[in-house]
């Protein structure tokens, strides 16, 4: 049986099942980058001998209404596949009341009683607020932007995360102006070097990076579809105050795991309190042994849908199919879904520094030149590639980072060579594919130490 | 240009992500001086290191006079006589024109010209099977271009067979005129400079004929060894593909005289293989190193319309080597997420992964059908190159939503028997 209703939004924002990833997270959000990317090949394209005119407009709902039209598809292929496996799907808020038991109430408030043998969570998180004046009744956060009604217009993104960073660079790239607000770091817990690169690239691009300041509170000036809205900040290193007017705010500071209210202190299932989260051993198994939980919810794991799914298919087949196989969260990769893609897998260079010491490592880097970019008359000296090197074991690749286009299908392959312990020599052994952006990795042999200048010459 | 031809299947699904946009031509002219305008730059930059490097730069016609001497003639015909220690020859290739066909020469351009072309080619037919044919093809089907291939027998001939017929297909799909198992016997000039081109389909035996403004041939390549002298210095050749006979070493019968690159016999004709092979044997030459070079799991791509990447075996290869038996093909045709906004065809989206039966299945070969190919294979090259097996793909954890990442959900073998389609997210 599955429960899974969902809350809505302060906004109002609801959606059907699939979770975060189909209705508010990587789907729609892919589809919008997308949709921006496009909006990019249309001025390349002219360079490239198409007579496109020169000003080309976007329309936001044609947009929202062929995404939303997918994300249902998927609802209900979902449900069809559910049905087909017969499992019962119950479109009800589910909580425990007692050992074995929950209760589910159905948006009616219809309550109905349900007992099972083992219980997976997987209710995932939602966004977070500030906490200030007028953030619940005049911010949308990411549950509410991919279905949003009209166009946001000039828009506000509060956070540094790679959410903020994502949405802020599509709505740039849809032809809207956009101001990001970041407190302290951007991406945090990512390599700060490609940090640093990924949010010149959007500069580039028009946005504008207002950092180390957090706003204290949002006002409503006019109503609308986009209202304005002004908003009132303070310096994060003084008494400097600054204001701003946008049509749109949205947050997009974290997110909180949902553990809060599903009854998981009535039968004793440890959640820490600092992070929401379940801590879980490595068979995904909480403090009370038929409580499982996956995806992100889960303390100390990545929140990527891979993950949980992976997490999910594996738990199943140990509980129901005799296997023993466990989830491996060992270099998992990721990307960050930007203009200018990033993908990374493994270590960020200053946590490899940390775990392993500069003398141990070596660092090979170089600046690089996509062919597709050369026509389109675009940077030269905007794509970067890095690789860091244990000396330890064989000179073992520890971590990965391209930013670049199509960052993400580059990546996927090179953590599946991480898995099989790729190391220098075959990294140079190893032929590129021509012409493409991945061959870059091929034929690194820039070092940090030595100094040396990483620019790309020639084909 | 296959860039430029994407570019345009781009604007079209530009305008269903809710660009206002309308389906705009395309002017050759423009693109082919931007395109042209590149190459010229790199040019310039192999010259400028070139110099950097204090290597002397002859623009000069050499062949050899004896072992240790080569006669370099200038474009004015003046001779120079340059003697070395060691000789490299990397000559590589030219398109071949069909023997049988009178005036192939003068009626027909090659990939040595298109890329050069000040006007549009018009109406093409392409005449080949190689991936030069079926790329030229593709990208010149998505200029708007109205574009034939002809193919004697299969295409793609070297490649997977299931693989290739994907690439055809989708190529068929999407504009291109497919004339299979037919080989053309005339071309003659019309009176309004079109070309009428007279074939016959070897199955039937029936002929037919067509007007096109360009007949490009893509019918392979010859390696340049013809005018080089190599008698002169002792060089074999190979008699039948004539091309240049070497070790591992990259050494030919003459002992200080090397070849690398398509005139090699024995190599992928592949920019990164003879570049890689160039810059291990210099370092051997240096005496800097005595690595050799790796001519197992060459990854490449084919840059058609839907792009073809692959490295390692192809499925009869692995089946002919190890015996079905002994194979496991794990296979999915998948949906890019791109293609549901502007409902684009997926038809054609298919990976296939050939290992070995035998835990922890190792992985033979890698075959990827969608876009960016190129890309989504590199790393995976990798992967096979560090002696990947199912098991450590499988353990991967997939970068969602990509289209790489179903390399790595592959779990439908071909031998279940069940629908590879992959569904969900």
């Amino acid at each position: 049986m599955v429960l899974d209703l969902v809350v809505p939004s302060p906004q109002g924002t609801s959606w059907g099942l699939g979770g975060t990833c189909v209705n508010v997270g990587c789907i729609p959000k892919k589809l919008m980058h997308q949709a921006a990317l496009l909006g990019q090949a249309l001025t390349d394209s002219r360079k490239f001998g198409w007579e496109c005119s020169q000003q080309v407009k976007h329309n936001w709902e044609t947009m929202t209404e062929a995404i939303q039209k997918h994300v249902g598809s998927l609802n209900r292929s979902y449900q069809r596949a559910l049905r087909e496996k017969a499992v019962a799907y119950v479109n009800s808020y589910g909580e425990f009341v007692e050992h074995h038991k929950i209760k589910a109430t159905n948006g009616k408030g219809q309550e109905t009683y349900y007992t099972a043998a083992k219980f997976v969570i997987a209710t995932g998180e939602r966004p977070r607020y500030l906490g200030i004046q007028g953030d619940k009744e005049y911010c949308i956060t990411s549950d509410d932007l991919f279905s949003l009604p009209y166009c946001p217009g000039a828009t506000l993104v509060v956070g540094g995360s790679s959410v903020a960073l994502e949405c802020a660079g599509f709505l740039a790239g849809l032809g809207l102006e956009v101001t990001v607000m970041v407190s302290s770091q951007l991406l945090q817990g990512f390599d700060q070097e490609m940090a640093e690169k990924v949010a010149s690239s959007m500069q580039q691009l028009g946005v504008r990076f207002l950092r180390k300041f957090v706003p204290v509170e949002v006002q409503q000036l006019e109503k609308g579809s986009p209202g304005k809205l002004k908003v009132v900040a303070k310096s994060t290193e003084g008494t400097e105050m600054i204001e701003g007017l946008y049509n749109t705010v949205l947050l997009a500071i974290g997110r909180d795991s949902c553990t809060k209210k599903i009854g998981l202190e009535k039968i004793g299932v440890k959640v820490n309190e600092k992070t929401g989260k379940i801590p879980v051993n490595d068979v995904e198994q909480s403090s009370v042994p038929y409580v499982y939980a996956v995806g992100d919810v889960v303390e100390g794991q990545p929140e990527l849908m891979p993950v949980a799914v992976q997490a999910g298919r594996l738990l199943a087949r140990r509980l129901f199919g005799g296997r023993l196989e466990k989830c491996d969260y060992i270099n998992a990769p990721t990307v960050v879904f930007t203009p200018l893609e990033y993908g990374c897998c493994g270590y960020a260079e200053e946590k490899a520094v940390e775990v392993y010491r500069k003398e141990n490592l070596e660092v090979y880097h170089t600046l690089f030149w996509p062919l597709e970019w050369t026509v389109a008359c675009r940077d030269s000296n905007t794509c970067y590639a890095k690789i860091i090197y244990s000396k330890f074991d064989n000179d073992r690749v520890i971590g990965f980072h391209v930013l670049g286009p199509k960052a993400g299908e580059i990546t996927q392959g090179f953590a599946a060579a991480m898995k099989c312990g790729l190391t220098k020599q075959l990294l140079d052994d190893t032929i590129g594919i021509h012409p493409t952006c991945a061959q870059v990795f091929t034929t690194l042999e820039i070092t940090k130490s030595s100094g040396l200048d990483a620019t790309q010459k020639g084909c | 240009m296959h860039q430029a031809a994407l570019l345009g299947g781009m604007i079209h699904d530009a305008s269903h992500y809710g660009w206002k946009v309308a389906q705009p031509l395309h002017d050759w002219g423009k693109m082919a001086e931007a395109v042209q305008n590149h190459v010229k730059s790199l040019n310039w930059g192999h010259r400028v290191q070139l110099q950097d490097r204090k290597v002397k730069y002859f623009n000069f016609k050499a062949s050899f006079v004896n072992p240790h001497m080569v006669c370099g003639v200038s474009k004015g015909g003046e001779e120079t006589l340059l003697s070395a220690d060691h000789i490299v020859i990397a000559t590589g290739g030219r398109p071949r024109y069909p023997t049988h066909i009178e005036d192939a020469l003068e009626y027909g351009i090659t990939s040595d010209d298109i890329f050069w072309l000040k006007e549009s080619p018009g109406k093409t037919l392409v005449v080949g099977a190689s991936y030069v044919a079926l790329e030229c093809a593709g990208f010149l089907t998505g200029l708007g271009l109205d574009t034939t291939v002809m193919i004697r027998s299969v295409p793609l001939r070297a490649f997977d067979q299931q693989m290739a017929s994907l690439v055809t297909e989708h190529m068929a799909v999407h504009g291109t005129r497919i004339l299979r198992g037919c080989t053309p016997l005339r071309v003659e000039k019309l009176s309004d400079g079109r070309l009428q081109v007279t074939w016959v389909d070897l199955a039937s035996d029936k002929k037919d004929t067509g007007t096109f403004d360009t007949v490009l041939w893509a019918i392979g390549r010859v390696p340049e060894t013809r005018g080089l002298n190599l008698e002169k210095a002792g060089v074999r050749t190979n008699p039948n593909t004539q091309k240049i006979l070497v070790d591992a070493q990259e050494a030919t019968s003459v002992p200080h005289i090397y070849a690398i690159g398509d005139v090699a016999e024995g190599r992928p004709e592949l920019t990164p293989t003879a570049i890689m092979a160039g810059r291990l044997l210099a370092q051997r030459l240096c005496s800097r190193s005595s690595d050799l070079m790796d001519y197992d799991n060459v990854p490449t791509t084919v840059f058609t319309p839907l792009e073809y990447g692959c490295v390692g075996l192809s499925e009869e290869e692995a089946v002919a080597r190890h015996g079905e038996e002994r194979v496991e093909v794990y296979h999915a045709y998948y949906k890019p997420l791109e293609f549901v906004v502007p409902e684009r065809d997926a038809s054609q989206c298919y990976i296939k992964m050939v290992c070995l039966r035998e835990p922890p299945q190792l992985v033979l070969g890698l075959h990827f059908l969608g876009p960016n190919a190129g890309e989504v294979t590199q790393g995976f090259a990798l992967g096979i190159k560090c002696g990947a097996s199912y098991q450590h793909v499988m353990r991967t954890v997939g970068i969602h939503p990509t289209c790489a990442e179903e390399v790595a959900k592959l779990r439908i073998s071909k031998r279940s028997g069940l629908d590879p389609t992959v569904t969900g997210c």
